[in-house]
């Protein structure tokens, strides 16, 4: 068993610094909950607190129901990776797996069956005598991971266990660290400023900004119907394209005067939920939202606009093509068919119906017919 | 420029270099390589400054295990104290620093004060510890007499003079404390961090993290203090005004050299004495280097 219940955590540094505020979140017996955000957004610092590493200033932390605030953290009954791996330099790869059992006084055999067993599940097997230094930063990954499965803990807690990784390797950590929830299933807490660790390993994603989460939701929850403007913006790569406007007559018209004529149905909608003529608001649509426009091909939803290709990258399986809708950047997401290049003149077509609104003051997205019934 | 012979840029290059510690290399062969040789020439003579060299072979050597009691006493002397104020001095250091390096208010005045016996120079210290240690009127026992201890006579008795000695050694182990205090502070704190999470207390922290990370400094401190402490001689010599005090119980090897040497004037009989402790120092020092790798732990590098 290993249900969290995090009810309005803060955490207050002298001289008024708020790092974590009133964060709320439950989280149920095997559930792979990733904390995400820039960095001083404050999810290192919670993830410190669950460990018990620093003081809840306010606020309750429970396990299974029983208040932890004030645990030492050698009681709660958690395992924790750390970024730089934390390995005991002069202790072999099997010393480091073993330090927690034997300061929790098993018996020898027990400590061995267990190390061996962590060793053979990671592929650590002929290391166990090896000191850290002598090993790869992908084997020292799997020593403190290593380290952390050994303990049998409720909890896992990885502070971004890949940064340190260098981009293929990470790749392959990541689904590593997958496949180990997968056969484990302990409760897991994984802190990252990766989007793409986020949406990949998840199965819940909690997005933070100063010290305050922006939106809770599955990997699909936050990329389909991102909270507010910076939800949408932070999740997904290349990020969304945002432009600023006002409704018109149907229509969203950009500031400098573009039209694009909405759905009726959105219209409708929009001007159901109040949101009438002249109003100012933002409007998000994703990269690949807006494709090249087939020949002769057009759609209800599809809004084609006469654009000029700045920059083309092919990235291999698909072109990203930098562009302008009227003086507001625009990136597409396109198939690597076509072989466009600077100065190009294309038409793009805009898919109205995956625009998302948000309004301009506050930033939050405008809940809009069947999605209005979505919590965040 | 036919015929001149010309020098290839690697060897230009290293003619530079030793032009440039030409002054080191001379102050060396002549400071201290010379007197080096010199001395272990003269071992073999019967050198006293006035008259002539006779070589008279292993002599001095012989003399020296064979009839001269005070040669054992001395060196006695000096591995009484080696054997005592290197390990109580280590782990002086080592135990103040671990008190030091807390992050707490105030911390810097007490590494201060703790530090501050270390840059007095030294006779003047020594000065101060005979007032200290003066058996009627001294402080020392003036305190230990609060509590209804009568204190012994320290420097005037056979039994406690060297123990004194080594007190007074332990009131200057900031230097040390110093070294082991940067050295810990070294230690990255996650090291730390993954211990609580483990289950570590606060002493098996120290045991299990803080004591190996530190070994590099405590190896190096070990092998400068042994060093250090067979030269003891400037404390007894002034402790003792250069008597060597009560029944020779601070007649340290150094001292009864230089007693031999500069009061006696048998030269050659003091430059044997000199190789024996170079010897025995040279052997302590190797043995140190071999069993080094079996407890040191060396960060970067190694295999």
């Amino acid at each position: 068993m290993g249900k969290i219940e995090l009810n309005h955590i803060t955490k207050t540094y002298e001289k008024d610094v708020t790092a974590v505020k009133d964060f709320n979140l439950e989280i149920e017996d095997g559930e792979f909950i990733v904390l995400v955000g820039p960095s001083g957004c404050g999810k290192s610092t919670m993830l410190r607190m669950i460990a018990g590493l620093e003081e809840i200033t306010d606020g309750e932390f429970k396990m299974d129901g029983r208040l932890m605030n004030d645990i030492p953290p050698k009681n709660r009954d958690i395992a924790m990776v750390f970024q730089n791996y934390a390995l005991y330099p002069h202790m072999s790869v099997y010393d480091n797996m073993a330090f927690a059992l034997k300061m929790r006084k098993f018996k020898k055999e027990e400590i061995r069956r267990r190390v061996t067993e962590a060793a053979k599940v990671l592929g650590l097997e002929e290391y166990l005598k090896r000191k850290p230094r002598a090993l790869s930063g992908g084997q020292r990954q799997r020593v403190a991971l290593g380290r952390a499965i050994v303990r049998d803990a409720k909890l896992f807690l990885m502070d971004e266990p890949l940064s340190n990784l260098d981009a293929k390797l990470r790749f392959q950590m990541r689904a590593e660290i997958s496949k180990l929830h997968h056969r484990l299933k302990t409760t897991t807490v994984y802190v990252t400023h990766d989007q793409t660790e986020a949406m990949t390993m998840a199965t819940r994603i909690v997005i933070m900004k100063d010290g305050v989460i922006q939106q809770v939701g599955s990997p699909k929850e936050v990329y389909d119907f991102p909270a507010n403007q910076f939800v949408g913006g932070f999740i997904g790569s290349p990020a969304m394209n945002f432009f600023e406007g006002l409704i018109e007559d149907g229509a969203f018209v950009t500031h400098d005067g573009i039209r694009l004529a909405l759905p009726s149905t959105k219209a409708q909608e929009l001007k159901s939920a109040g949101y009438t003529e002249g109003t100012r608001m933002t409007m998000g649509i994703r990269p690949e939202n807006v494709t090249l426009q087939p020949p002769g091909f057009s759609g209800e939803s599809l809004m084609p606009i006469e654009s000029e290709v700045i920059v083309s990258e092919l990235t291999g399986a698909e072109t990203l093509l930098y562009s302008k809708l009227g003086d507001q950047d625009l990136i597409a997401r396109i198939d690597s068919g076509l072989d466009l290049r600077t100065g190009d003149k294309v038409t793009l077509a805009y898919d109205m119906e995956l625009a998302h609104f948000f309004d301009s003051a506050s930033g939050e997205r405008l809940r809009l017919g069947e999605d209005a019934g979505i919590s965040i | 420029m036919t015929g001149r012979k010309r020098f290839n840029y690697k060897t230009k290059e290293g003619l530079q270099g030793y032009i440039f510690i030409l002054p080191w290399i001379i102050g060396f062969i002549v400071f201290t390589a010379g007197p080096l040789l010199f001395s272990f020439a003269a071992s073999f003579t019967n050198y006293n400054i006035t008259s002539q060299m006779d070589f008279i072979g292993l002599k001095n050597y012989e003399k020296l295990f064979a009839d001269d009691q005070l040669f054992w006493t001395s060196l006695y002397n000096t591995l009484y104290y080696v054997a005592f104020s290197v390990p109580i001095t280590t782990v002086g250091a080592i135990l103040l620093s671990a008190l030091l390096n807390r992050d707490i208010p105030g911390m810097r005045f007490f590494r201060t004060i703790y530090y501050l016996p270390a840059v007095l120079s030294g006779v003047g210290v020594y000065l101060l510890w005979m007032q200290l240690l003066e058996p009627g009127t001294g402080l020392v026992n003036t305190v230990l007499a609060w509590f209804g201890i009568a204190g012994p006579n320290w420097l005037f008795d056979p039994a406690w003079a060297k123990p004194a000695l080594i007190f007074m050694k332990l009131w200057s182990v900031g230097g040390g404390m110093l070294l082991y205090l940067a050295s810990m502070q070294g230690i990255s704190k996650s090291l730390y961090e993954a211990a609580e999470i483990d289950g570590a207390n606060a002493w098996q922290q120290f045991i299990r993290i803080t004591i190996p990370m530190i070994t590099p400094v405590i190896f190096f401190d070990i092998v400068t203090s042994l060093i250090g402490g067979f030269q003891i001689f400037q404390e007894a010599y002034v402790m003792s005004n250069g008597e060597g005090g009560p029944v020779n119980s601070l007649l340290f090897y150094n001292l009864y050299m230089w007693k031999k040497a500069f009061e006696a004037f048998d030269m050659g009989y003091a430059m044997a004495m000199s190789w024996i402790l170079f010897i025995i120092v040279f052997v302590l020092t190797i043995i140190n280097l071999k069993l080094a790798p079996r407890w040191v732990h060396y960060e970067g590098g190694g295999k």
